[in-house]
């Protein structure tokens, strides 16, 4: 399970993705992070099995959690399979098939946004209704 | 065992021709041998698909009433070359729109054309007695053209550089998004499938040879531009008006502009066991070299030498990491359109024709002459280096004395640690951080090299909006500076 972690001045300045294995043992991948002075942003990786219990430490310690359930959406109208996502995405999230089609694996998305800008057919985009669209990261 | 086109003609009439595509002919040649396959095999379907830059339409648009000798013309503002009869233009895959910019361009309207939409004209002139008119807007569709004749100077790359990028800064390139510090490798072609590698001779490939152009029937017209065995290029032509919409794509390289990906497809006529061997060319043997973009001039670096095999792999491996390695060509498009030329074959709907004419099998791409190359180090000035322990009032002293406004930061073996600009100097009293330099300096610097040409360092100078350069040799000790004011002097002109 993918986590967006949003961090607020409170919270920013503790240790509390320690906090949360210590509490849950669970192991927090730290995917992609933004720390501020003021606020920031992660996007961490839990394991299905624990992503509950981790969510609620963190939600305990006043940060905001949102699961990333929906990855980027491919427009199979526009693509025509060239496959230049394939080495720019950080993730890899897309792959050939055994047909030379380029497939999404959705579920491995942390919602970046690299792949939307570098596509020539323009057929990349992120869910229609991703709170994630306001992301900060820096791309690339 | 020889065949002629007149015999594999007749089969395909008669309907017992054996078409294959150029994938299915490696396992059979490696399955029966040579000999065999050359025997069983009448026709290879071979294929391409990816962006061909140099491409485009001749269109005549019939006279209008008055009539008008067009001067310039815009096809939904995508202005085509009109200097040739009144109403004949080219219209060429890269021009952009002038009010759209890079998100529309020639490609788009050929696209549009094609999927049966409609499209502005608009044609001004000077006026003359035979052709009054001065000024048209209209509107045209494909059926209303007289012609329209794709005739493009330069297609079907037999095999290309690929691309990476050493550099710390991403580049947007016509070989896509290329990340820093070698972070991924682009490469186009379709290696052992395409068409030229199938016939390295160019035995069948020649003027007049029959081809598939995005759905139509088209004719190699010649050898392309910049044709230089082993990368070989074709002048095509093809009638638009035939063309099918699932075989171009307009497409827009992000950063670099608008182009036209295009599926080309040739059949190669297995006259004799030499014709067999050829088509049963495999990846591993296509041999092309990964280039460094990060150094901005004509003649980039050879970072490897690698196989479209290796490359097709998706990882290959640089100074001992791996690099993901992405295609610009679409090998599933490739794939269509090596299959649709083979059921056309064999539906008895396409025949196969010799070359009137061969192509050179020989030839070499010599660079623009010019009448000089300024490089960075006949312009760069004396740069004055400070310590980073140097105070920020010290610095303020040096900054008039020498009338200078960039002071770059170097360690006790002169290497670029920093650098402070005047601007640095007035922020860091006014906000009283007036210890030392180190405190104060920028430490990420951009750097010009001292072989680069201005040109380039002039792009860098505009894209991070600064005005001046240190110059740095590959150990990034400073040589001098190069400056705005040095430059616009020269290019100014």
């Amino acid at each position: 399970m993918l986590l967006l972690l949003k961090f607020d001045s409170k919270t920013i300045r503790k240790p509390i993705i320690s906090k949360a294995t210590l509490e849950t043992n669970a192991l927090i991948n730290i995917l992609r992070a933004n720390v501020g002075a003021r606020k920031g942003e992660m996007v961490v990786e839990v394991d299905d099995s624990k992503a509950r219990d981790v969510e609620e430490v963190f939600r305990r310690f006043g940060v905001e959690v949102v699961e990333l359930r929906e990855g980027i959406v491919k427009d199979e109208g526009r693509c025509v399979h060239c496959g230049l996502c394939t080495s720019i995405c950080p993730v890899e999230v897309f792959e050939f098939d055994e047909n030379w089609r380029v497939v999404v694996r959705e579920e491995r998305c942390v919602h970046c946004g690299v792949c939307i800008g570098v596509c020539p057919c323009n057929a990349l985009s992120l869910p229609v209704n991703s709170i994630n669209k306001d992301l900060k990261f820096h791309t690339i | 065992m020889k065949k002629t086109i007149e015999e594999i003609n007749r089969k395909i009439t008669e309907g017992s021709v054996c078409v294959v595509t150029a994938e299915e002919m490696k396992e059979i040649v490696e399955e029966l041998g040579v000999e065999r396959a050359a025997k069983e095999v009448d026709v290879v379907t071979t294929g391409t698909f990816g962006a061909m830059c140099s491409s485009g339409v001749f269109m005549n648009f019939g006279h209008s009433d008055p009539p008008i000798k067009m001067q310039r013309v815009w096809l939904n503002d995508v202005e085509a070359y009109t200097g040739i009869a009144a109403v004949d233009a080219y219209l060429g895959v890269t021009q952009l729109s002038e009010s759209r910019g890079m998100e529309y361009g020639g490609a788009h309207v050929i696209e549009d054309l094609v999927r049966g939409k409609d499209v502005e004209l608009r044609a001004i002139s000077y006026g003359t007695d035979c052709y009054p008119r001065k000024k048209i807007v209209t509107e045209i569709a494909l059926e209303d053209l007289n012609q329209a004749v794709m005739v493009n100077p330069r297609n079907a790359y037999q095999r290309y550089k690929a691309a990476t990028n050493s550099s710390d800064r991403i580049l947007r390139t016509y070989m896509g998004t290329l990340l820093p510090n070698y972070g991924n490798v682009t490469f186009a072609g379709c290696g052992e499938i395409s068409p030229l590698n199938n016939d390295p001779e160019y035995r069948t490939i020649g003027v007049g040879t029959r081809i598939f152009l995005c759905g139509a029937k088209g004719y190699v017209i010649g050898e392309g531009t910049q044709h230089a065995p082993p990368f070989g290029t074709l002048m095509v032509k093809g009638n638009l008006k035939e063309m099918k919409p699932e075989f171009m794509k307009a497409i827009v390289m992000p950063g670099y502009g608008v182009t036209m990906m295009l599926g080309i497809g040739i059949p190669i006529p297995i006259l004799d066991e030499e014709m067999a061997k050829a088509t049963a060319i495999r990846d591993e043997q296509i041999i092309t070299e990964i280039i460094d973009f990060g150094v901005p001039k004509r003649d980039r670096p050879v970072v490897k030498r690698i196989s479209y095999a290796e490359l097709k792999s998706g990882r290959v491996e640089i100074n001992g990491e791996e690099v993901r390695v992405s295609p610009l060509s679409s090998y599933y498009m490739a794939r269509k359109v090596m299959e649709e030329l083979k059921k056309m074959i064999e539906r008895g709907e396409f025949f196969l024709t010799m070359p009137v004419e061969r192509i050179p099998t020989s030839g070499v791409l010599k660079p623009m002459r010019q009448r000089e190359v300024k490089l960075v180090k006949s312009v760069m000035t004396k740069a004055v280096t400070i310590s980073p322990e140097t105070s920020v009032v010290e610095a303020s002293k040096i900054i008039i004395e020498k009338n200078v406004n960039h002071l770059p930061v170097v360690d006790e073996k002169g290497v670029l640690i920093g650098i402070v600009t005047s601007w640095d100097i007035a922020k860091a009293v006014a906000t009283g951080r007036i210890g030392k330099v180190a405190e104060v300096m920028t430490r990420k610097v951009i750097t010009a090299m001292p072989d680069e040409p201005i040109e380039s360092a002039a792009r860098k100078m505009e894209k991070f909006n600064i005005s001046a350069l240190p110059v740095v040799d590959s150990r990034r000790r400073v040589l001098g500076m190069v400056t705005s004011e040095d430059l616009s002097r020269l290019l100014a002109r």
